[in-house]
């Protein structure tokens, strides 16, 4: 019972840790909190599943298709959304964001209809026993994916040039520019991966509940928000961390307090955070 | 090389430069000295283009600077080390080499120059991938001077490369400056110790609230009494020599 929790946990936990990313990339280069990252975490979910329901597409395709997209969106939001708002009070991109948010929701509605549609495959999955627990594939399968988006992301961020680039902006964006990075296509590089991340992660939860509808992106959005805040926000490690923990304290709290209290887990620990701790486990920008 | 012309700059309402006009010749070693609050960083920030002038001419090797990002102004061959040193402090002493060959085509030059580093300074090499952030002073400002020559500069500019520094490592950075001047590298030196500046220095020019009031050979501006007097700290210890 207790290493089920933990393994459902562990795995809601690593797509929050996906949104979480996107959250503190962003943060970390534009000291600005997208409030709109659920909904880029609905949209790839969408032009998934709606790739997949036409038949002709194969879900690796479908899955690439919806992360781009997601990415595309994310940028095309910081054009219109945040580049234009950049020197004003800090409050001004914030409202902007959750301006888009709505947006962003009230238009899938318009689109997509307020139902819940189901994934259009359903992938054959068996459960396997692993030291007496058993575990689902999809389970295995989602966490696998998970972790492999953060593995590649941080062999990005550490290793590349680009990568190396935008932590660079992210610290300071004057000498940044003296080196001859141009910031602008930092920030929407940023966008691009910190969206299609999200993007990936709606996907694998629009298969993991099978469900995908246009308010999907709103609960997770703020939780992988606190996660982002618990690990310290603009911390890559931090919000892996902040993702995982999030996500194994609220099932084993649902587990072991109240079902009912899931979702009010990940805010009581965002507002702890922000009493007790509030640069976060891991503090800092640019790592 | 470099040529400004009547510069005005400043920020926000703020008028810094009140019309700076200066040049520097290939090869040569110019500073820039002046107390407090004169304008000398706000000089620099505005040949580099993170800084827009608001009247004048900023001209090198032919290009006009003044509509220009700082990312072009880069590849034009003219880089600038902070005032500060700015280091990336998270990212590793290597990291923070690459960044400032960034713009850098020649890659197989650009791992020869770095190798050339690490040869001239060994602490490049033994701190390769520690974070630039645990450096002492004086081994962030070797780093941030070593991350600006990695750009293959045809002018190198530098903020007060002493500021801050134990009085050993000031004797340090001033042996670099030498050295590159020995090689024949093009320098725009701003300094508050103008001591050391004028030493190093072939000509300099004296700045006061936004304006030059004094120029010539670094050897008259330090006989120059008025110099002495305010710049030179007359008859206080020497802690330069």
């Amino acid at each position: 019972m207790f290493l089920q929790q933990l393994l459902n946990g562990l795995t809601t936990g690593s797509v929050y840790a996906l949104i979480a990313l996107g959250y503190t990339m962003i943060y970390g280069i534009l000291g600005l909190i997208n409030f709109a990252q659920g909904e880029i975490y609905m949209f790839g979910a969408f032009v998934t599943v709606l790739l997949l329901a036409t038949g002709q597409v194969n879900f690796v395709l479908a899955f690439i298709a919806g992360m781009g997209a997601a990415g595309v969106l994310g940028v095309v939001l910081e054009r219109v959304a945040f580049r234009p708002l950049r020197g004003f009070h800090p409050l001004v991109p914030l409202i902007s964001a959750i301006g888009a948010s709505i947006f962003l929701q009230s238009l899938a509605l318009l689109l997509f209809g307020p139902n819940d549609r189901p994934f259009p495959i359903q992938f054959t999955f068996s459960s396997v026993d692993v030291a007496g627990v058993p575990v689902s594939t999809l389970q295995m399968a989602i966490l696998a994916a998970a972790l492999g988006f953060m593995g590649l992301l941080v062999v990005f961020v550490r290793y590349t040039r680009y990568g190396k680039a935008i932590v660079a902006c992210a610290l300071d964006r004057d000498t940044a520019r003296l080196m001859g990075i141009n910031v602008d296509r930092m920030v929407a590089l940023t966008f691009f991966i910190g969206s299609a991340l999200s993007g990936a992660a709606g996907i694998l939860m629009a298969c993991y509940y099978n469900a995908t509808y246009p308010r999907m992106g709103l609960l997770p959005g703020l939780k992988a928000f606190s996660a982002a805040i618990l690990g310290g926000v603009g911390n890559i490690p931090g919000a892996i961390l902040g993702g995982l923990f999030l996500g194994m304290a609220e099932s084993l709290g649902a587990a072991y307090i109240s079902s009912g209290y899931k979702d009010a887990i990940a805010f009581a620990i965002l507002i702890l955070v922000l009493l007790i701790r509030p640069q976060g486990i891991l503090r800092g920008r640019g790592e | 090389m470099l040529t400004l012309k009547s510069v005005q700059a400043g920020y926000g309402r703020l008028p810094v430069l009140k019309g700076i006009s200066l040049h520097v010749r290939e090869g040569e070693v110019v500073t820039l000295i002046g107390g407090n609050g004169a304008g000398k960083s706000t000089t620099l920030r505005t040949i580099s283009g993170l800084l827009r002038a608001r009247k004048g001419e900023i001209e090198f090797t032919g290009h006009d600077l003044t509509r220009l990002a700082p990312e072009r102004i880069v590849t034009l061959g003219l880089a600038l080390v902070p005032e500060g040193r700015r280091v990336f402090r998270t990212l590793s002493v290597t990291a923070n080499l690459e960044l400032g060959a960034y713009h850098r085509k020649d890659k197989g030059q650009v791992r020869r120059d770095l190798e050339d580093l690490r040869q001239r300074f060994p602490i490049l090499q033994s701190r390769a991938q520690q974070a630039a952030g645990t450096l002492s002073g004086g081994e962030q400002q070797i780093l941030a001077i070593s991350r600006a020559l990695m750009a293959r500069p045809r002018l190198l500019m530098l903020d007060e490369p002493s500021m801050g520094l134990a009085p050993r490592m000031v004797t340090q950075v001033y042996e670099i400056l030498a050295e590159l001047k020995e090689s024949g590298t093009t320098i725009l030196l701003v300094e508050q110790n103008a001591r050391a500046a004028l030493k190093v220095a072939d000509r300099g020019y004296v700045l006061e609230t936004g304006r030059i009031i004094l120029d010539g050979a670094a050897a008259e501006l330090r006989e120059d009494p008025e110099v002495q007097r305010a710049y030179l700290g007359k008859g206080y210890r020497e802690v330069w020599e």
